[in-house]
Formats: C-alpha cells, structure tokens, sequence
C-alpha cells in the first residue's frame, strides 16, 4: 500500500485514509489507498480501464461509499463539506445536459436546485457561458451543439457554482485529438486563474503530463495505487510542451512504471 | 514563412468569408409538389384509398352485388348524409364516453405510475393487478360494472377506462425510471431534494413514453368506448354508434351499418393524429423521436 504524500507546505484539500472498495460478490475495485491532495494541485489519476480511477473520483465526490477507510474533503466527511461553504463540482465522461432543456438551463441548473435568485443565477450563467467561449449558444438545445461544445457546457455547469476542487472523470474522452488539446488548454487556464484544486481521470499518458503537477498511477485486477511522478515543469505550459524532450521523458516514465505495475501483476496470477 | 502565410489569410479573411456566407445561401430550387415529403406524407396514403374505393365500387357494380350483402362506397355515403341527423348524435354520444375514459385513465394512470416509482416494492406488489386489469377481456367485466354503476355513461366509461389505463400505467412508469443514471448522480451531488428531480428530471425523462402511451391508449379508448356500448347500450337520445350498429343489424340496414364503422374507423383517425400532434408540440424540440425524420 504505497503512501502518496501531500507536497511539504501546503493545506490537504483532499485526504484519502485507508479507502477501499470491495463489492458484495468480493469483486475487489479498488484495494486500500492512502493519498493526501493539497490545495491549488491538479492531480491525475492514470491508469488502463479497471484500475478503480472513476471508483476513487467517485468516492472522493460522495457518489460511492468507501467499504472501508475514510475520506475527508477539506478535513471534514464528504456529506458535511456544504458548511464549509466551500464547493465542489463533478464532471463525467459524457457531457449529461438535459436535452430538453436550453444550454443556458442547462448551466443554470446546479444554482436553480440551490435555490438562487434568478437574476443572480443569470449573471453567473452568463459569465460561466464566456468563461467557456459558449455566449452565443445560451438559447440553444444541446442537440443543436458538436460533442466539443456540449462538453465545454458541461463544464461551464460545473464551474458556474465557483467551485473550489472540480473533480473531473474522464471528461475529454470521447472527443476527437484536436478538440481534446484545445479543450486541455483551456481547462490549464481555468486551474490557473480560478486557483481551482482539479483532480483529473484520463487514461491518456501525453494528457496527464501535459496537464498535471502531479500524476497518480494506478493498475488494474486488483485496482491499487502504484506510484506518483511529479511533473515538475512550470506553468503556463504551451503546446511546445508537448514536442519536448522533457514531456517525453514524463511520457516514458509513467509508460514504463505502469507496464512494470502490469507485467508484475501477470506473475503473480498467470 | 508561417507568419507571412498568417498575415497573408488576415488579409484575405473578410472576402474568405463574405464568399462563404454567399456559398452557404442555398440554391432556390422549386421542390416539385409530389416530391416533398410532407405532401408525400398524405398524399400516398389517400392514393391508395383511392384506389381501394375504387376498386369497391367497380366490384359492386359489376358483380351486381344486393345492397344487403356489401353496399358500394358511393350508397354508403349517401347513407352517412341521409341519416346524418340520428348518427351525428351516435358520434357524439361515443366521443363523449371515448374523451371522458380518455382522460379518466390518463389521470389514473399518471397517478398509478407515480405510486410505483416510489418503491420497487409497491410496484412489485401491485403490478400484477394492473396486468390482471389489462388481461381480463373487458366484455367479460362489463356485466358486472353495469350492474354496479347506475349511470350509464358512468358506466361505459369506467369500461373503457379500464381497457385504456394499462398502457399508460405501463409507459409513464418506465419513463419516470429511466432516467440518465450520470445526471441523476449530478442532481444528488447537488443535494436536490425529491420533489425538485421529480420535477427537473424525471416528469421531463418521461414525456417521450407518456406520450407513446398517450397515442395507444387514445385507440383504446375509443374500442373500449365502442364494446361497453355494445354490452350496456342503450337506446333514445343517448345512443352511441354502437348501438348503432347493432339496431341497424337487426334491421338488416346494412348500408347503415357500413356508415356508422366509417364514422368510428374516422374517429379513432382523428385521435391518433390529434395525439401525434400533442406529442410533436411537446417533444419536436428535442426528442430524437420526433427531430429524426424532419
């Protein structure tokens, strides 16, 4: 059970103690994690299908019951961060906008069920909407909108509430490669500017190193925690990125640690 | 080079794209009347009644069949204007009981069906009785519901009623349970209280099958209208099409008879289209059901 540390210095945002899931039929998703998320990180969680990352984000976000250990969100349990007044925000894999309902409805809908005024609601709808680049589609239906654009509204729901840590599971997924890195950009700018802590899904190599300060691996059958790199390379980070020596040798790293946590994996049950 | 290729396309981007919106004009092409859709849509269905009616006549005509056995389209019409006064009233009377089983089973339903998703466990409990309902030929109850329901129209319309409920029952149930399972995670990540994803998300999810259960249920409305009739029918000044039917059987007034199942066959017509209706209003916008084939 590695330990993964919080950076020296910093307040937890996120503290992970011991947490598991097991299933009722002792499908094992994810074996004890202890792992500490500071404030201001953007960490990702990197692993093939069936390491437990979405099981470790949901967990985090309250959607699943750990079977055992805990998990404290801003020091507190995950029901009680409300009186902290201190927000959190999820975004799945598919944008999940409620196709009856305009895109700007649709942003609205978090602060509709938190029962804001409707003037108030609107203006954050509006500035969330330009946050996102999206002004000119507030009356649109979701089905009129690209894949790209229903997922930039989703996020624009999950930021239209000020959230302070966005959880976000997988959510450039099913978009094409240019939109992706488009989409990546843009979310690097959001972490940056609203001092957001994020922690981020992705199977992707080349997307957790280009977007994160710190990546968790993580391995399948058992799902486990099996290391962490930090990407120690300054923000704001430009495509060059991408094409430098550095990100290659984070792209290898994590490549090689995670084949290793694989192949080590196929010894032990043949 | 990249930045004269850049400045080369800024400079050439305001003509670039007054082109492009002068390109995306489409082309007026006069459609041919037969060719659109919408016209294909009621013509070919009428062309092919057409015919059929046709073809009826020239039957009738050349094989000199008797009126009392098959009458010919054109006597049947003639049949529908001479006794307009007695089967207008018929087809009012049948409306009548057909709209009030209508909306009766429509409210039960609705009602019913928010019962069951409250709790897997009341929907266990009870849904074998809403097939038990659904099963049970009508004909067979509908003694025992006359005998229990003074009114006659009260009568014939908790008949019908029944024989509509159980698709409604069965349709807004399903559709108030399914529901996106990511966005009814993002409404109690949101801490939404019952009430509010009942209202925001589930009555919304079920529109589209609470309106396919609308369209059956409107048929059978108007069937379950028609049997009660025929089993409690009553004769004077508040008697159906049914009845109707079965007098002008007596009488051997067959030309009649054609009339008054024309007037129903109609009837159940206009309901159906009348519910297609309701539904593209409710659901055009955004439903694939209704977008798909515009």
């Amino acid at each position: 059970m590695p330990s993964v540390a919080v950076p020296p210095g910093a307040a937890p945002a996120v503290e992970v103690l011991s947490a598991q899931k097991t299933y009722p039929n002792g499908t094992q998703a994810l074996l004890p994690v202890d792992l500490s998320i500071a404030e201001g990180e953007f960490v990702t969680l990197l692993g093939p299908s069936g390491c437990g990352k979405s099981t470790l984000l949901k967990m985090v976000a309250g959607l699943l019951e750990p079977s055992d250990g805990r998990l404290l969100v801003w020091r507190k349990p995950v029901a009680h961060i409300d009186e902290g007044g201190r927000k959190m925000a999820f975004v799945f894999q598919a944008p999940t906008l409620m196709p009856w309902a305009s895109v700007q409805a649709n942003v609205r809908l978090p602060l509709d069920l938190a029962g804001m005024a409707r003037a108030e609601a609107d203006e954050r709808v509006a500035d969330a909407l330009s946050l996102v680049g999206l002004d000119e589609f507030a009356g649109a239906l979701p089905r009129a909108l690209s894949g790209g654009m229903q997922m930039r509204v989703s996020i624009a729901r999950g930021l239209v509430t000020q959230p302070n840590l966005l959880l976000m599971d997988e959510p450039f997924g099913a978009l094409d490669e240019i939109t992706r890195h488009k989409l990546d950009a843009d979310l690097l700018d959001l972490w940056r500017k609203k001092r957001l802590t994020v922690i981020f899904v992705t199977h992707s190599i080349h997307e957790a190193v280009f977007l994160s300060s710190r990546v968790i691996m993580m391995a399948a059958r058992p799902g486990r925690v099996v290391d962490q790199l930090f990407i120690d390379e300054p923000y704001p980070r430009k495509q060059d990125f991408l094409v430098s020596t550095s990100f290659s040798r984070y792209a290898k790293l994590l490549q090689d640690s995670l084949l290793r946590a694989s192949s080590a994996q196929e010894q032990l049950q043949p | 080079m990249s930045s004269v290729l850049q400045t080369h396309l800024a400079a050439n981007r305001p003509t670039d794209s007054a082109q492009a919106a002068r390109l995306r004009v489409p082309p007026q092409r006069v459609v041919p009347l037969l060719q659109r859709p919408q016209v294909q849509r009621v013509f070919y269905p009428l062309l092919v009644g057409a015919l059929l009616t046709a073809l009826w006549q020239g039957l009738v005509v050349g094989l000199e069949l008797p009126p009392y056995l098959v009458p010919s389209p054109y006597l049947m019409l003639q049949t529908l204007v001479a006794d307009w006064a007695t089967l207008g009233m018929a087809l009012l009377s049948t409306l009548k009981v057909t709209l009030l089983a209508f909306v009766t089973a429509t409210a039960v339903g609705v009602l019913i069906s928010f019962l069951f998703v409250q709790s897997r466990r009341i929907e266990t409990a009870l849904f074998p009785y809403a097939v038990l309902l659904q099963v049970t030929p009508i004909v067979a109850v509908a003694p025992l519901i006359i005998i229990w329901v003074k009114n006659p129209i009260a009568a014939m319309t908790v008949c019908a009623s029944l024989v509509a409920l159980f698709p409604i029952i069965s349709n807004t149930t399903l559709g108030l349970r399914s529901v996106d399972p990511d966005l009814q995670s993002y409404f109690k990540l949101n801490r939404a209280t019952r009430w509010q994803q009942l209202l925001r998300l589930r009555i919304p999810s079920a529109l589209p099958y609470f309106f396919g259960g609308l369209r059956i249920s409107s048929g059978l409305s108007l069937i379950g209208a028609v049997v009660a009739e025929f089993v409690a029918g009553t004769g004077g000044a508040g008697a159906g099409l049914a009845y109707q039917i079965l007098q002008a059987g007596f009488q051997l007034n067959i030309p009649r008879m054609f009339a008054a199942l024309l007037l129903i066959s109609l009837a159940g017509v206009a309901l159906f289209a009348l519910m297609a209706w309701l539904s593209k209003l409710a659901l055009g916008s955004w439903h694939a059901s209704e977008t798909s084939h515009d």
